[in-house]
C-alpha cells in the first residue's frame, strides 16, 4: 500500500512536469488554431516554421553564439582554472569570489549592467556584444567544472615528467590536461546548454535584429499563442531528449569500461 | 608551478565584463551626469522607499516565498521517494526529471499560457463537468504556478543529493535500536537533509525573486515584480538611474538571503550544484 | 621585470582573443554577403549596406522586405517594438543604430525636439506625391522635413457581440463591473491614460496635475476590472473570444473582426485618440541614402497597397487607397472623414507632462 502511495505520488508529479509539452507537442499536430479542440491531424506548422525567417535566423545565431562562446569560454576558463588551482590563498580568495559574481547575480542586473557598459563603449548591440556576454557568463561555469578535477591531481605526475626531461607545455598537455579532460568537457556542456537556454541577459544585450531563440519566443508569446511555437517546442524537445539519451549512455559505457578495468 | 599567468586573460576579461559593468550599475544609482558635470544624490534609492516602490518588493518576496514553500512541500517527498530504497532505476527517474529542465525556459512558460486560457485546455476539461471557464490566466497563482513549474527541480535536486549521500547504517541503527519510521524521518533523515533543503531553497527563491518574464506573460502586465520594474526602466522609461537604483536593491536582497543562507547551510560547497 | 612579461604576455592573449571575435563578426558579414550576391546584387558600393529598420510588431507585409532586398540588393535588418516609449528609449540610449524607425506623432515631435532625427532629402522620395495633402504638414513635423507618413488611425474599443449586449459607445463600459475580468486594457502609457482622461471629459493633452492624477484614480479603480494589459497579445485574444471589451487601435481591430464575426469595432462618443505613424530616420543611421531609398519603396503603390491591405489600418496613399476593396475605404470606422473626427485629439509633446505619465503609468502598473 505505501509503495503504491509513492509510486502514485510520484507519477503525479512527473504528470505535472510532463503534461504541459505533452498539451504543447499534440497540439502541434493540430489542424486549427484552437488550442483547446482537437480538429485533425496536420503538418503545417511544421512547414510554416521551416519557412519563418526569423525563427530560422534565431536558430542559426543560438546555435553560432552557444558553439563559440562554449568553446571560447572553456579555453579561457581552463586556463583560468589552472592558474587559479597555483594561486596564493588570499589572490585565490579574490579571483574565486568574482568568478562566483556572475552565478550568484541575478542575470537581469548582470544583463543590465553589459548593456550599460556596451552602450557606455559605444559598442553596436548586436552579435559581437552578444557573443561577449554569453562568453562572459560561461567561463565560471567552465572554471567551477575544472577546478574539482584539478584538485584531484597528483602533484608528482608532473614533476616528475619535468624530471624525465619534458618541458612544462609538454607536461601540461600530457599529464594534466588528459586528467582534467572530463571536467573540462563537463564545462563546455555545461557552456553550450546555458548558452542555447539563456534568456535574460540574450535579451538586454543584443540589437540591430540578431536575436535568439529565446528572444524570439519572448515576442512571438508576447503576440498570441501560435501554432508554430508548438512545432518550435517539439522539435526542441526531442532534440535535448535525444541529446540526453546519447550522453548518458556515453558516460554508463565509460563508467562500465571503468568498472571493468579495476576488476 | 608558477604558471599563473595562463588566468590573467581570464582576470582581466572579468575585470572589464563583471566588475566594470556592476561599478557602472552602482555609478549610476547615485550620480546624476548633466550639461555641467556629475553630481552625487540619493535621491533614487529615496523614490524606491515610496510606498508603492515598497509594496512592489513586498510583492516580489511574498510570491517568491510561496512559490519557494510550495516547491519545499511537493518537492521533498519525491527527493524523499526517490533517494529511498527500493527504486529501480534510480539514474532514470533523476534523468527524467532533470529532462524539463533542459528544455527552453519561456517554453515552459509558454506551455502555461496555453493551458490556463478561458478556452484553453483546462476550461475546455472542466466543461466537460459542467464547470464553467474559470479566469485562471493572468492571476497572481497562475504566475506562482509558473515559478513553480518552472524551478521545482531546483529543490528536489539537492535534496536528493544530500538524501542519497545519508549512510544508511545510521537509519537502520536507529531502527534497530526501536525508533518508528515518524523518529527516524524527524530525528536523523530530516535534519541531515537540511543542507540539501537550504540549498534548495536558495536555487528556487533567488530566480522566483528577481524573475520579469513570468509575472509579465502569466500575470499579464498586473503584478508588477522588482524584475519588471527594472526592465521597464531599461526599456519603456529609459531612466537609467532609477533602473541602477533598483538593481542595487535587487542585489543586496540577494546577498540578505545568501548570507542568511549560509549560516544554516555550513556543508556548501559540493551541496549547491546537484 | 618578470611581472612584466607576463602581464604583456596576457594582453597578447587578450587580444588574440579580441581578434577571433572580429573574425566571427567577419564571417557573419559574408554570410550577407551572400544574401546580397544571391539577389543579384550590381552596384560594388553598396554590397556591404545593412539596413536596420525598426517597426511595430505584425506592421509589415512581409514579402515587402523580401521585394525590398530582391531589388535593391541591400539587406534589411527587421526589427519590432511594442510601443513608442520602447522605440524611443531604444534610439536614445544608443543601444541600437536604426537607419529607419516608424514611430508615431507625438514622438516624432519629441525626437525632432532632441535632434534624434535626420531631415529627410525628399528630392530622393519622389513616391511622397502619392501621399494626400492633408497628411503634410501636420502639427508635430510642421514644415514636412523628417517624415513620411505611413499609416493612421484611431483608438476605440473592440467588442464581442455574443459577450456585450448593450451598445458600446462610451468609454465608461470599460469602467462597468459586469464585465470584470474580460477587459483588455493596452500596455502603452499615453494610450491608457488617454483612455481615462477622455472618460472624464478632459483633454488626452492636459497638462492640470489634478486631472492626471483624476485619471490615475480612474485607471486604479478600473483595475480589478481588467483581466490584463497587453499591446499586441490582444488581437489573439480576443479573436479566441478569452475577452468581452478591448481598448485597440482601429487597424487592429480590423485584422480582428476579419478573423472572428463576432468581433465590432466602435468609437466612443466622449472622442479618441487619432494618430499618425511615419517612416524616419534616426541621426544613428549611417546610411541615409539606402534609408530614403527604403522609404520611397514602401511609397511606392503596390507596396502601399500591399501593407495597408494585409495590416488593416488607415493607408495615407492616395493610390494604394484606390486599390483597396471600397467596402474598406468607405468604412468610417476605419477611414473616418473629417466631420467623424470632431472631438479626436492627436496627441501632443510636452517634456514635463511626459515625465508625469511615466510616473502615473509605473504607479498603476505597480499597485
Amino acid at each position: 500500500m505505501k509503495g503504491f502511495l509513492k509510486r502514485f505520488y510520484v507519477l503525479l508529479i512527473f504528470a505535472f512536469l510532463y503534461a504541459p509539452i505533452i498539451v504543447l507537442i499534440v497540439f502541434s499536430f493540430n489542424d486549427s488554431k484552437s488550442r483547446g479542440n482537437w480538429s485533425g491531424f496536420t503538418l503545417k506548422w511544421y512547414r510554416q516554421l521551416f519557412h519563418d525567417q526569423q525563427i530560422m535566423s534565431a536558430l542559426y545565431y543560438t546555435i553560432i553564439i552557444a558553439v563559440v562562446s562554449s568553446f571560447v569560454a572553456t579555453v579561457i576558463g581552463t586556463a583560468a582554472a589552472i592558474g587559479i588551482h597555483n594561486m596564493k590563498k588570499i589572490k585565490k580568495t579574490i579571483v574565486m569570489n568574482i568568478t562566483y559574481l556572475p552565478v550568484m547575480n541575478p542575470d537581469i542586473v548582470t544583463g543590465i549592467s553589459l548593456m550599460i557598459l556596451f552602450i557606455f563603449l559605444k559598442l553596436e548591440l548586436g552579435f559581437l556584444t552578444l557573443l561577449l556576454s554569453h562568453i562572459t557568463f560561461n567561463i565560471p561555469y567552465v572554471i567551477l567544472s575544472v577546478l574539482p578535477k584539478l584538485r584531484q591531481l597528483n602533484k608528482h605526475m608532473y614533476e616528475a615528467a619535468l624530471d624525465l626531461g619534458a618541458t612544462p607545455f609538454y607536461a601540461y598537455r600530457k599529464v594534466i590536461l588528459p586528467q582534467i579532460m572530463p571536467g573540462v568537457i563537463t564545462g563546455l556542456l555545461l557552456a553550450f546548454t546555458l548558452s542555447l537556454d539563456d534568456f535574460i541577459i540574450s535579451f538586454f544585450t543584443t540589437g540591430s535584429g540578431v536575436a535568439n531563440l529565446s528572444i524570439v519566443v519572448y515576442s512571438m508569446a508576447r503576440r498570441g499563442i501560435s501554432p508554430k511555437i508548438n512545432a518550435l517546442s517539439t522539435l526542441m524537445f526531442v532534440s535535448v531528449l535525444l541529446l540526453l539519451l546519447i550522453v548518458n549512455r556515453r558516460t554508463s559505457k565509460e563508467n562500465n569500461v571503468k568498472k571493468g578495468s579495476h576488476a | 608551478m608558477k604558471r599563473n599567468w595562463i588566468s590573467y586573460p581570464y582576470i582581466i576579461w572579468m575585470i572589464i565584463f563583471i566588475v566594470v559593468p556592476l561599478l557602472l550599475v552602482v555609478f549610476y544609482s547615485v550620480i546624476v551626469v548633466t550639461e555641467d558635470g556629475l553630481t552625487f544624490t540619493l535621491e533614487f534609492y529615496k523614490r524606491f522607499m515610496q510606498p508603492v516602490y515598497i509594496k512592489v518588493l513586498i510583492r516580489s518576496i511574498v510570491l517568491a516565498l510561496i512559490s519557494t514553500f510550495i516547491c519545499l512541500l511537493i518537492g521533498y517527498p519525491v527527493a524523499l521517494i526517490l533517494a529511498g530504497k527500493g527504486v529501480s532505476r534510480k539514474n532514470t527517474l533523476i534523468l527524467l526529471f532533470v529532462i524539463p529542465m533542459w528544455m527552453n525556459f519561456l517554453l515552459r512558460t509558454y506551455a502555461w499560457l496555453t493551458l490556463l486560457e478561458k478556452n484553453g485546455l483546462i476550461n475546455t476539461m472542466l466543461s466537460w463537468f459542467g464547470i464553467k471557464p474559470l479566469n485562471l490566466l493572468y492571476t497572481s497563482e497562475a504566475v506562482v504556478l509558473g515559478m513553480v513549474y518552472n524551478f521545482l527541480p531546483f529543490m528536489v535536486l539537492p535534496i536528493y543529493s544530500v538524501l542519497s549521500k545519508i549512510d544508511k547504517s545510521v537509519i537502520e541503527a536507529a531502527e534497530d535500536l526501536g525508533a518508528n519510521s515518524y523518529k527516524v524521518f524527524t530525528k536523523i533523515i530530516f535534519p541531515l537533509s537540511l543542507p540539501g533543503v537550504m540549498s534548495g531553497i536558495t536555487m528556487v527563491f533567488m530566480p522566483a525573486v528577481t524573475t520579469f518574464v513570468i509575472s509579465r506573460l502569466l500575470g499579464g502586465g498586473q503584478f508588477t515584480l522588482i524584475g519588471n520594474l527594472i526592465d521597464r526602466q531599461f526599456t519603456t522609461v529609459g531612466d537609467w538611474n532609477f533602473g541602477s537604483a533598483l538593481s542595487v536593491v535587487m542585489m543586496i536582497l540577494i546577498l540578505i538571503s545568501m548570507a542568511i543562507m549560509t549560516r544554516y547551510d555550513k556543508d556548501r560547497e559540493g551541496s549547491a550544484l546537484l | 621585470m618578470r611581472n612584466l612579461v607576463k602581464i604583456v604576455l596576457a594582453i597578447v592573449l587578450f587580444s588574440i582573443l579580441i581578434g577571433t571575435f572580429a573574425g566571427c563578426k567577419g564571417g557573419n558579414g559574408s554570410k550577407d554577403d551572400l544574401n546580397a550576391n544571391q539577389s543579384g546584387n550590381k552596384n560594388e558600393s553598396k554590397k556591404k549596406v545593412v539596413l536596420n529598420v525598426y517597426n511595430w510588431g505584425d506592421y509589415i507585409e512581409e514579402t515587402v522586405i523580401d521585394g525590398f532586398e530582391k531589388k535593391y540588393g541591400i539587406k534589411v535588418n527587421y526589427e519590432m517594438f511594442t510601443t513608442n516609449e520602447d522605440m524611443y528609449v531604444k534610439i536614445k540610449s544608443g543601444a541600437g543604430n536604426y537607419d529607419v524607425a516608424i514611430p508615431s506623432d507625438y514622438m516624432i515631435k519629441r525626437m525632432i525636439s532632441e535632434n534624434l532625427l535626420n531631415k529627410i532629402n525628399f528630392n530622393n522620395i519622389p513616391n511622397y506625391k502619392y501621399i494626400e495633402e492633408r497628411f503634410k504638414n501636420l502639427a508635430f513635423d510642421p514644415n514636412n522635413e523628417y517624415s513620411v507618413p505611413y499609416m493612421w488611425g484611431t483608438v476605440g474599443i473592440l467588442y464581442n457581440t455574443t459577450m456585450v449586449d448593450e451598445p458600446v459607445d462610451s468609454w465608461n463600459i470599460l469602467w462597468n463591473k459586469k464585465y470584470e475580468k474580460q477587459i483588455f486594457m493596452l500596455d502603452s502609457q499615453r494610450d491608457s491614460l488617454g483612455v481615462a482622461l477622455k472618460k472624464l471629459g478632459y483633454s488626452m493633452n492636459t497638462r492640470s496635475v489634478e486631472e492626471l492624477e483624476e485619471a490615475k484614480k480612474a485607471l486604479l479603480e478600473q483595475k480589478p476590472l481588467v483581466l490584463a494589459y497587453v499591446v499586441d497579445e490582444v488581437k489573439d485574444k480576443m479573436i479566441a473570444g478569452e475577452g468581452a471589451l478591448a481598448v485597440v487601435w482601429s487597424g487592429d481591430a480590423f485584422y480582428c473582426i476579419s478573423e472572428n464575426p463576432d468581433l465590432a469595432y466602435a468609437i466612443p462618443k466622449e472622442g479618441s485618440n487619432l494618430w499618425f505613424d511615419s517612416m524616419v530616420i534616426p541621426v544613428t543611421s549611417g546610411h541615409q541614402e539606402e534609408a530614403e531609398l527604403f522609404i520611397n519603396y514602401m511609397c511606392e503603390p503596390e507596396v502601399a497597397f500591399k501593407n495597408a491591405d494585409y495590416i488593416g489600418y488607415a493607408t495615407p496613399h492616395s493610390e494604394a487607397k484606390k486599390m483597396l476593396d471600397p467596402e474598406v475605404v468607405n468604412d468610417r470606422a476605419f477611414y473616418p472623414l473629417e466631420e467623424d473626427l470632431g472631438n479626436f485629439e492627436i496627441f501632443e509633446y510636452d517634456a514635463e507632462a511626459m515625465k508625469d505619465y511615466d510616473r502615473i503609468w509605473t504607479e498603476v502598473t505597480s499597485e
